[in-house]
């Protein structure tokens, strides 16, 4: 029996996708509103200290959607990266930038109607996906089938998503490693870490 | 620091269990979720929550840049050093099959130090970036 493209652990016939269906819709919908909530203070907000704050709970909110969604590798990158490290990277930012958003000089009309046109766009595209965990989907259809029914036996790992991004991408893996390692290399090239002599204005 | 002494001792509390739980990740990552990538923004997080409360001088300290700057590199050449290393061994680049006898076994080995390479060159990474922002203000 399975609800959504995932096995019910419990294999009933009555308790497992009633129960799942109901409580899976009322989390999705409760943190889908969470977040336009969050992202509507974004917007109006203009204490960009609290913006920050707010986008390291949009980024919590989502990782509890990746959560809702069985991605938990993506959910736990998306709660460490998005809401713990970014966060604590752009208050270091503020604290050499300055706090308070500069006051908008000219009418919000443009900015508003490019981005209500492309926001319809978009969601017009959506209508062309395919539907949510439909085996058909072309991203289905390549080498998911493949991963998945020999990673077992030519990896031997038994989280899949270990499998796929360290062997079987290992190549895109590596590249992603350089470019963690060309931000570090540039934040050094343009600012460089200064050690702070004792008395030097240390607070 | 004297007016924040909540925060300072739970920081103090939280910091060992923290890194403990970045290792957990690193290492587990091939059974649960995670993996170097994760593990290493975690580390790099208990680091900096220690700087945030004792002080960046603390934490330069505990991780010196002179150290971390090196360490960005050695996670690269690590990943990299195994695709060659199963390159010389007679396979393709990145090909962990042949790092070992059993193929699966040197998956686990491939798999096992690609992301200890990950996870070394991310955590350099993010407290070396955490170094430069702090750097010079006031």
């Amino acid at each position: 029996m399975r609800w959504r493209g995932r096995p019910c652990i419990p294999a009933g016939i009555r308790a497992c996708p009633i129960r799942s269906a109901v409580i899976d819709q009322v989390i999705d919908v409760l943190l889908l509103i969470l977040l336009v909530i969050t992202a509507i203070a974004v917007v109006r907000i203009k204490s960009l200290f609290a913006v920050v704050m707010l986008f390291g709970i949009y980024s919590l909110i989502t990782a509890g959607i990746f959560v809702v969604l069985d991605a938990v590798d993506v959910a736990f990158t998306e709660a460490a990266v998005g809401a713990g490290i970014t966060t604590v990277l752009m208050l270091t930012t503020l604290a050499r930038t300055g706090h308070k958003q500069a006051p908008a000089r000219h009418s919000p009309a443009l900015p508003l109607t490019v981005v209500i046109i492309t926001g319809a766009v978009l969601f017009w595209g959506t209508q062309d996906m395919p539907r949510f965990a439909d085996p058909g989907a072309p991203i289905h259809l390549h080498v998911a089938d493949r991963y998945i029914e020999a990673g077992p036996e030519e990896v031997g790992v038994p989280n899949m998503v270990t499998a796929v991004l360290a062997s079987y991408r290992g190549f895109d893996t590596l590249g992603e490693v350089a470019v963690v390692f060309t931000a570090g290399v540039g934040v050094l090239a343009l600012l460089g870490v200064r050690r702070r002599r004792k008395g030097d204005g240390d607070g | 620091m004297d007016k924040n002494v909540v925060l300072v001792v739970f920081a103090k509390i939280l910091v060992p269990f923290i890194l403990l739980f970045a290792l957990y990740v690193q290492f587990h990552g091939d059974f649960g979720p995670g993996g170097g990538f994760q593990a290493g923004v975690i580390f790099a997080t208990g680091i900096i929550l220690y700087a945030l409360v004792q002080g960046v001088d603390r934490a330069m300290a505990v991780m010196p840049p002179a150290v971390l700057k090196p360490m960005m590199a050695i996670g690269v050449l690590l990943y990299g050093g195994v695709g060659i290393a199963s390159m010389l061994l007679g396979g393709h680049f990145l090909d962990y099959g042949f790092l070992a006898h059993d193929p699966i076994h040197g998956q686990h080995y491939g798999i096992l130090i690609i992301e200890l390479g990950v996870g070394i060159t991310v955590a350099a990474v993010m407290m070396v970036i955490f170094y430069a922002f702090m750097g010079e203000q006031n």
